[in-house]
């Protein structure tokens, strides 16, 4: 056996020198470890959610009525859906248009000095943790649209669709910025050449070249929205009925999840449902993704 | 391209359209600048020493966030430890040691995707996985692991981005005085990188300070008597003290000063690690004039 000479300089761990002969087999494994991370979650959440149908059906689970507690239970899931639907769609109205025309006007009007502080504050605003916003949304917003509207109360799917709408802001915004400043600067050139204001330019040229990255940004800040729990549990009134409203209490998916899981015993069919919601998000996840990841192969190539 | 229409009304129009677009990046800052300032006027009467060293008092009506903020330090400081060695094990493969390919590409789509995950499914996976399936239980290990998966492709990115920002020629460097390639990663790469990895590392200690959703089923505690002596001890959380003090509460409306002053404390932490991740960040470019 050799004696560690710990003075030496050639000293090394014994990790060190194992890295140094197998280091390629090792990094591998550490390289695939966010794809495991995916497909253990993917693995547990699906293996949870199936067993509910032993005991519901799939057109049940899609049905009107979502009352897991009375005897006998309903689980029908589409109010659920229908919420996160519509809070996500008002949350996309506020934020695409709000983003687009930010991300304009950092990289088409705005000194390029502006641009790293806009960045960095649009990343301070993504950064607020979701329970703020609901906080705030509670403390602030709620109260506002109930005292504007003359409801009842003010958690509902407008309040939900605001806040959840300044969270995705800074995701859309940003992304968009990105997809505009990547368009080459001889567009813009040829454009102006040609006599086309900077106006025309921006919204004729620029804007229709950036095309794929801002529906990619669209895309993501809409993932963001569907996600989104603590705000929405907050804020949103958390009634499991079916409605199209804007001005009434819904329930999102995210929200049934985490207001629900304390009380379900483990392994019973609300347990199971439960995962059923989370399975439900993990697909809608999985094909936003899988669309914002096509979107960016097509802004690559169009790079080139 | 218009030439029907009279230079004055084009002229009109882009005016017109670019005050819009200022106006609508004035509406995103002025949201921030509302939601900072309110939080801060109405929750600094609240804060005191007291308040961050006492426990709660009287059914969660009175005392202060103590339990609270130590259970939130040792969720994230858990999450880090467990999340960035294999953080930076995958981004140095990525960077250092895999060839540009389909493969590749299918680890990276892996990775962006996870980040896309609904933190509340991460909560689920938790929940299934190291509660009931290892038999953790709810506890600081836990909440860790789980808040360690969810904070993992941010620390993958940041670290990739980092690692690429290390100029070739430092490698060749190694390389050519006949160090290996593991040893030339050790001794020069990674230290280059250090400030760049170091911002990724306080971006994800601000994510995982604010999360709840992840740790409602698998580590927090609406209420503890004392400090956890274990990591198999349930915790209270800053961010979950705050939902549900805002929301479970009966008193919700008697206990708001306290609500505004923990809403303050969690704000105010993320907010000085992203300050300290933009310093890092400016620091590490200006280094980059290598």
């Amino acid at each position: 056996m050799n004696t560690p000479k710990r003075a030496s300089p050639r000293h090394r761990s014994r990790l060190s020198r194992l890295a140094e002969r197998a280091d390629r087999p090792i990094f591998f494994v550490f390289g695939v470890v966010g794809l495991v991370a995916l497909a253990v979650i993917l693995f547990f959440v699906i293996r949870e959610a199936v067993p509910v149908f032993r005991y519901v059906s799939a057109s049940e689970l899609l049905g009107p009525s979502w009352y897991p507690t009375s005897e006998p239970p309903f689980f029908g899931a589409l109010p659920m859906i229908a919420a996160t639907g519509l809070v996500t769609l008002g949350a996309l109205l506020l934020a695409i248009p709000l983003g687009f025309a930010s991300a304009g006007f950092v990289s088409e009007i705005a000194p390029p000095a502006f641009r790293d502080l806009a960045k960095s504050l649009l990343e301070l605003l993504a950064a607020i943790p979701s329970v703020v916003y609901g906080f705030f949304g509670l403390t602030v917003v709620a109260p506002f649209v109930q005292r504007a509207f003359g409801l009842p109360t003010g958690q509902n799917a407008l309040t939900a669709s605001l806040i959840l709408g300044l969270m995705a802001l800074p995701t859309v915004a940003s992304l968009a910025e990105d997809a505009l400043t990547a368009v080459p600067k001889a567009h813009r050139e040829a454009s102006l050449a040609l006599g086309a204001s900077r106006w025309e330019t921006t919204w004729r040229v620029v804007f229709p070249s950036a095309f794929s990255g801002l529906f990619g940004a669209a895309v993501l800040g809409m993932g963001r929205a569907v996600g989104e729990t603590m705000a929405v549990l907050m804020v949103a009134g958390n009634s499991p009925v079916l409605t199209w409203s804007f001005l009434r209490p819904v329930r999102t998916l995210t929200a049934g999840i985490a207001l629900e899981m304390a009380e379900a015993p483990y392994r019973s069919v609300h347990y199971h449902a439960l995962f059923m919601l989370g399975a439900i998000l993990l697909l809608i996840t999985l094909a936003t993704n899988g669309l914002a990841e096509w979107l960016r192969g097509r802004v690559a190539r169009q790079g080139e | 391209m218009i030439p029907h229409r009279r230079s004055r009304t084009r002229r009109a129009t882009e005016i017109v359209a670019f005050s819009l677009f200022g106006a609508a990046m004035a509406v995103a800052l002025l949201a921030l600048g509302i939601i900072l300032y309110y939080i801060l006027s109405r929750g600094s009467g609240a804060i005191s020493w007291e308040f961050l060293t006492t426990f709660p008092r009287k059914g969660m009506t009175a005392g202060g966030i103590y339990p609270a903020l130590v259970g939130s330090v040792y969720l994230t400081v858990g999450a880090l430890v467990l999340a960035l060695p294999l953080a930076l094990g995958a981004a140095i493969f990525l960077v250092e040691y895999a060839r540009e390919g389909p493969w590749v590409r299918v680890i990276r789509i892996g990775v962006n995707t996870l980040a896309g995950v609904p933190s509340i499914v991460f909560g689920l996976l938790g929940l299934a996985l190291f509660v009931k399936a290892l038999g953790i239980g709810v506890s600081v290990l836990a909440g860790s692991l789980t808040l360690g998966l969810l904070i993992l492709p941010l620390l993958i990115r940041t670290a990739e981005e980092a690692l690429r920002s290390v100029p070739r020629s430092f490698r060749e460097g190694g390389l050519a005085v006949g160090a290996t390639r593991w040893r030339t990663i050790r001794s020069i790469v990674l230290p280059a990188a250090l400030p760049g990895i170091l911002t990724g590392i306080v971006l994800g200690l601000s994510r995982a300070i604010g999360e709840t959703a992840p740790i409602m089923f698998t580590a927090a505690a609406f209420f503890t008597p004392r400090l956890p002596t274990s990591p198999l001890d349930e915790v209270m959380a800053l961010p979950y003290h705050i939902f549900v003090m805002a929301t479970e509460s009966p008193n919700a409306w008697k206990t708001k000063d306290l609500q505004y002053g923990a809403v303050l404390v969690l704000v105010g932490l993320v907010v000085v690690l992203n300050l300290g991740a933009i310093l890092l960040r400016a620091h590490a470019r200006r280094r980059k004039v290598w």
